[in-house]
């Protein structure tokens, strides 16, 4: 086999087919089009004002600031969601009814026995936080046993829980919807008192950064994508499949107990069919859209979490142009159709290849 | 169905052993059988009467298409998470073309399967020849169902159409079944003719299923879509087809519901795409493909309403119990088909 | 188009990313013959075969088929099909839950639905015929891999079909079923079928065919008549160099002594749950010795049981003199043995890994989850070994799934190398690649039986375990038969042991 030419000599047809053939190529020209779209419709959109919320606190506002703080559950999911992705070759379709079944038991903890109204916290939020973690990653763990030592679809192993964990939230608050009053308990879901950006963007960063150096200091990420390639030969190479599947869906438990954090600061309390609803939809979404294969193995985490900002600038954006809030999901459908056949493999080589005819045409009227 | 065979000079006295479909079948066939026998037995006068068996599948006849369609899409490797925002969609758009633009049935039926027919279209087209992962494009149907579910009509409202009123209320008397009421007169047992539908619905694919080359090749793709292109299948049609068959059974099912419901509402069927996922598991259609049957689909649905009312009637009807007890049923049933086809391969 | 020939191919073309895989090719199959198409690994057979099958789609030039007017477009399997080309491919291509009676009709039957009795009967017939032990309504999954590419065979040639492609059919079969392959060619020859046979083992070519193509680094070296083509000049052709002899090969490692104290390795009555009988086992520093068996005769099973890839049953394993707990592929690796196993696409390369990550992989694993390799150092291991091992590649970032079947061995083979192993295990390292690949690593097993290293090789050609090992294990059913070392180290001797009947 001969190699072809040297690189040097590129066309625009073979340098953009190698920009297109990068893994980041479609979230990025996703988010730039948005922009794109925004900044023509409308430039206010990337205004953002300080301001002073009721307690007289400084505040940013701005569609920008509510796209980086609405998108933070779903960054975190996104994360944990491309390595169950990458090694086990399926989605869990659970996190939503699972980020009820989190934000439930810490509502639980922090109301202890005082009713669904405490006057004050029964407990200290840390502990309601490790609790919920406790909780989720045992469900996580739950999950990862149907699939890596049951063999089970992860999508019809996580239906399971997906039928039964908003049920099993409401069940752990006898049905009722409990009240945390305590200011101090909304800080993460809102804004901490002096600092003007929404703490759930500093939740999704910290996120982010915990799992780049995990991911740079540890060998998670070949373990994950050798397993998700080829299970048969890792396990001869000393890996054990099984439990690296596994252990993917407790860090997605992990990633949940957080999510689950979020959602019920957000607003003190908790409405256990409505929580979090679809966000499994969302959070594939983005995984997909990072130009991962839902069928496992190679994964790029980037690609994820800018998928994740990708789907949230979407929303925001769609909502501006006062699209109704039910009617959403058909246009939110239409531009996610667009950006999978864009970024179809079948698609895009036949864009490459009509990209360097022109190309090729082009430089061959030149030299005449 | 079992294969018997002995080649003459009977040098392979063996059997050729049950194929995983029908085994997941046999298996499907008798857990419901045991509980619905035990319901009767334990729970008695709910379950007893005949029409209480006939009202299960009076409540799901839609189900039933929409799980058999499913079904189809799995046996291929594939998966259609969009038939339930579709049969709302379909209901909606009945349910307004009858009552606000003064349609008639015949064409509100044809609305129902063009809608289904054009997803259908759409949807196997991005699976099939764009190559994309129909979990992402059915992800993205059933967005987009729901969307123009509310785009249509954004309220509930029941549907006063006379010819539509005199559909909906017909009744078919099974022969032979019935009961008798607390004053002692006879009632005899009816289904819908949404059930009718369904049952011929799961004949009719049953056939195809069985002896259809189309059936077939759906099993060809799912087992294995490299070696089937090289056994010189169609792979991609073979695809489009089922993602085709699909959307069109949702589209008679959601046509099914509306007969049932009588009205339009953007909650209609919501959950459906997971029942219809939990049935076809429940009937022995695995997600990998390859192996299923739509007659297990259909003992599936019955075991999956079985179990509800089972729990409703022992008075435990908070929801929570019902989910609860219908993901445990789930967990189950896959823990046994997993654990059944791993020590059939181990025993290889 | 000549006359007779049944199939020409005409400057075929062919680009992958970065490759020329087929450059110019032309190709003649006449009525009536059986045509070997030989080349080393990545001479471009396979892409050649998968052009013709409608498999890949061709850059360049132009298929005629007798009976067709111009050049035909083979743009799918079903077109190669219907155009009467009918193939059987290394691997496995049926689906594996469908019965054996489907996996033979489906995809080619008239109607639109499936008459199961007459395919059934049809299919007992044709297995009857062909004496393949399987029952048409057995689910094809359930055979073994010898029945299911004779079931593949099987339905290849109930086709009606003028061209008949065997892309190396025979790697799973035993000798009677291959001999039973060889009639069935015959017949078919005599019918006016056109074989195209690819293979690895230049016996069977000497023993079929007809004609003999030669493609070399995706390029037509020549298409000769058998006859005048020995056998040595066949393989300098494949290789483009005169070929050192074989021979030289041969044990100069006599002289690099053996040492015979404790063995590295010492197995005792060990037995595993894939059916093996309990086996004592031993191996010296710098001892190469190797099981030898048919196929199915435990030969890979009891290098498996060795390593932990399959759990172990009963017995014990000491490792220089020291009793050792072996469960997992892990535990083996920690104590310094490495397994390269049988099967390279299922068991050996990880396929969108880079080759870089492939070969730092079993080290990795080693040294632990919190220590990764820097990329530097990830990159200096594997340029090192790419160099080494002369590993075609690209650059070391690229999918080893692109690479040929030969370079993917080497890269699986630099994994284990990386890994510094006392002892190495070597199942059918040379099963499936070309001739001066083989040549290679043989040499690379004595040279590192010379560094001191114990190494166990597999192989199904006696030649190559004649060459290389100084002791021999014979499995049958299951079973250890037999150990043969010294002047019992023949030929007919192994044969002899192999088939078994002490007279």
């Amino acid at each position: 086999m001969t190699k072809l030419a040297s690189p040097e000599k590129k066309t625009f047809g073979a340098k953009f087919k190698e920009l297109a053939s990068n893994q980041i190529f479609i979230p990025v020209a996703a988010l730039l089009l948005l922009v794109l779209f925004n900044l023509i419709a409308d430039p206010g959109f990337f205004k953002i004002t300080l301001g002073q919320n009721s307690n007289g606190d400084p505040v940013l506002s701005g569609y920008l600031i509510t796209i980086l703080n609405n998108a933070s559950e779903l960054v975190i999911l996104a994360i944990g969601m491309t390595l169950v992705t990458a090694a086990s070759g399926g989605q869990d379709i659970s996190v939503g009814a699972n980020i009820a079944i989190a934000g439930s038991v810490i509502l639980r903890i922090l109301c202890g026995n005082q009713g669904a109204r405490p006057e004050t916290m029964q407990a200290p939020i840390i502990v309601a936080f490790l609790a919920a973690c406790a909780v989720s990653m045992l469900f996580g763990a739950f999950n990862g046993t149907l699939v890596a030592y049951f063999k089970i679809q992860p999508m019809v192993a996580t239906l399971i829980l997906f039928t039964a964990g908003r049920s099993i939230a409401a069940w752990i608050n006898n049905n009722q919807l409990p009240i945390i009053s305590d200011a101090s308990f909304g800080y993460f879901g809102n804004f901490i008192p002096g600092i003007p950006v929404p703490t759930p963007v500093f939740i999704a960063i910290a996120c982010v950064i915990v799992i780049m150096l995990v991911l740079k200091f540890t060998t998670l990420g070949l373990l994950t994508q050798s397993v998700g390639i080829n299970s048969h030969s890792s396990r001869l190479n000393g890996i054990d499949p099984a439990f690296v599947k596994f252990i993917t869906y407790v860090i997605l438990g992990l990633c949940v107990a957080v999510a689950g954090l979020i959602k019920v600061s957000r607003i003190s309390s908790i409405n256990y069919s409505v929580i979090a609803k679809d966000i499994e939809m969302d959070a594939i979404l983005a995984v997909a859209l990072g130009g991962n294969a839902l069928s496992g193995g190679k994964f790029n985490m980037w690609g994820s979490i800018l998928g994740a900002y990708v789907i949230q600038f979407l929303t925001t954006t769609l909502y501006k142009f006062n699209v109704a809030s039910d009617a959403l999901p058909a246009y939110k459908a239409v531009v996610v159709i667009l950006l999978v056949v864009m970024s179809a493999p079948v698609v895009r080589e036949k864009m490459g290849k009509a990209m360097k005819s022109a190309a090729s045409k082009k430089t061959a009227k030149e030299a005449k | 169905m079992a294969p018997k065979i002995a080649v003459k000079d009977g040098r392979l006295a063996k059997r050729g052993g049950m194929s995983d479909t029908n085994l997941l079948l046999t298996i499907t066939i008798v857990v419901f059988l045991l509980m619905y026998v035990l319901a009767v037995v334990v729970l008695g006068a709910g379950f007893r009467k005949p029409q209480a068996f006939f009202n299960i599948l009076n409540e799901n006849a839609a189900l039933i298409i929409l799980s058999c369609g499913m079904s189809i899409v799995m046996i291929t490797g594939g998966i259609d998470i969009s038939v339930g925002t579709l049969t709302a969609l379909v209901c909606m758009s009945c349910a307004v073309h009858l009552d606000y633009k003064g349609g008639s049935v015949f064409t509100a039926l044809l609305i129902a399967l063009g809608i289904g027919v054009a997803f259908g279209l759409v949807q196997g087209f991005l699976v099939a020849y764009l190559d994309i992962q129909p979990f992402i494009v059915s992800l993205a149907g059933m967005f987009f169902a729901k969307g123009m579910t509310t785009i249509v009509n954004s309220t509930q409202f029941n549907v006063a159409h006379e010819g539509f009123q005199a559909l909906k209320a017909i009744r078919v008397y099974v022969p032979g079944m019935g009961s008798i009421n607390k004053r002692g007169i006879y009632v005899p047992a009816y289904v819908e003719p949404g059930v009718v539908i369904a049952i011929l619905v799961v004949i009719l694919l049953f056939v195809l299923l069985k002896w259809g080359k189309l059936g077939r090749s759906f099993y060809a793709v799912g087992g294995n879509a490299a070696s089937a292109n090289m056994l010189g299948i169609n792979v991609k049609k073979t695809k489009f087809l089922a993602h085709l068959l699909c959307s069109t059974l949702a589209g008679i099912g959601g046509f099914v519901y509306f007969m049932h419901v009588g009205s339009g509402s953007p909650s209609h069927a919501a959950g459906a795409e997971m029942n219809a996922i939990a049935s076809s598991i429940i009937g022995g259609t695995m997600l990998t493909g390859g192996v299923g049957n739509v007659v297990g689909t259909f003992f599936g649905v019955l075991s999956l309403n079985t179990i509800k009312n089972i729990v409703a009637s022992l008075g435990l009807d908070e929801a929570w119990w019902t989910n609860i007890t219908v993901a445990a049923m789930i967990c189950l049933f896959l823990v046994i088909q997993s654990v059944v086809l791993m020590r059939k391969n181990e025993k290889k | 188009m000549q006359d007779s020939a049944v199939l020409e191919m005409r400057g075929i073309c062919k680009y992958f990313p970065g490759v020329k895989a087929l450059q110019n090719v032309d190709f003649t199959l006449r009525q009536g013959e059986i045509h070997a198409l030989m080349g080393e690994n990545g001479a471009g057979k396979s892409t050649l075969i998968k052009v013709l099958t409608g498999v890949y789609e061709k850059d360049g030039g132009e298929i005629f088929i007798e009976g067709h007017e111009g050049a035909v477009s083979i743009r799918s399997p079903q077109d190669a099909q219907n155009a009467g080309i009918s193939t059987v491919y290394q691997e496995i291509t049926l689906c594996p839950n469908l019965t054996v009676a489907e996996n033979m009709y489906i995809g080619r039957t008239k109607g639109a639905l499936t008459n199961w009795k007459k395919m059934n009967e049809g299919a007992g017939k044709l297995l009857e015929a062909l004496d393949i032990p399987a029952v048409p309504t057995q689910q094809l999954g359930s055979c073994s891999i010898a029945v299911q590419q004779m079931v593949a065979i099987a339905r290849a040639v109930d086709m009606d079909c003028k061209v008949l492609i065997l892309d190396e059919p025979t790697s799973s079969l035993d000798e009677q079923e291959v001999e039973k392959l060889f009639k069935l060619m015959r017949d078919l020859k005599a019918k006016g079928v056109g074989i195209i046979f690819v293979t690895h083992f230049l016996d069977q070519v000497y023993e079929v065919c007809d004609r003999i193509t030669v493609l070399r680094d995706g390029q037509l070296v020549g298409e000769y008549i058998i006859e005048d083509l020995p056998r040595v000049q066949l393989v300098s052709k494949m290789l483009g160099k005169e070929l050192d002899d074989m021979a030289s090969i041969k044990n100069d490692s006599d002289a690099a002594a053996v040492d015979l104290g404790t063995p590295v390795l010492e197995a005792k009555g060990l037995s595993s749950a894939e059916g093996i009988k309990p086996f004592d086992f031993n191996i010296h520093k710098g001892e190469v010795n190797g099981f030898t068996g048919l196929l199915g005769s435990g030969r890979s099973e009891c290098v498996r049981a060795i390593f932990g890839a399959d759990k172990k049953t009963g017995g014990e394993v000491f490792m220089d003199g020291e009793k050792v707990k072996i469960h997992k592929p892990l535990d083996a690796m920690k104590h310094g043995i490495g397994y390269l196993p049988e099967d390279r696409k299922q068991d050996g390369i990880v396929g969108d890994l880079s080759v870089r990550e492939n070969i730092i992989l079993a080290l990795q694993v080693m040294k632990g989850f919190f220590k990764p390799f820097s990329r530097a150092q990830a990159e200096a291991f594997a340029d090192e070994y790419i160099k080494l091992l002369e590993i075609k590649t690209a650059s070391s970032d690229t999918p080893i799934k692109q690479l040929s079947g030969g370079n993917q061995q080497k890269v699986i083979l630099a994994r284990w190398l990386l890994t510094n192993p006392k002892y190495l295990i070597l199942d059918e390292p040379t099963r499936g690649i070309d001739v001066g690949t083989k040549i290679e690593i043989q040499k690379l097993v004595l040279k590192l039986a010379g560094e001191g290293k114990s190494v166990t090789f597999i192989s199904s050609e006696i030649d190559e375990m004649l060459r290389t090992c100084s002791r021999l294990m014979v499995m049958r059913d299951r079973k250890l038969v037999g150990e043969l070392s010294g002047d019992d180290l023949s030929q007919t001797k192994i044969m002899a042991t192999i088939a078994g009947g002490e007279n």
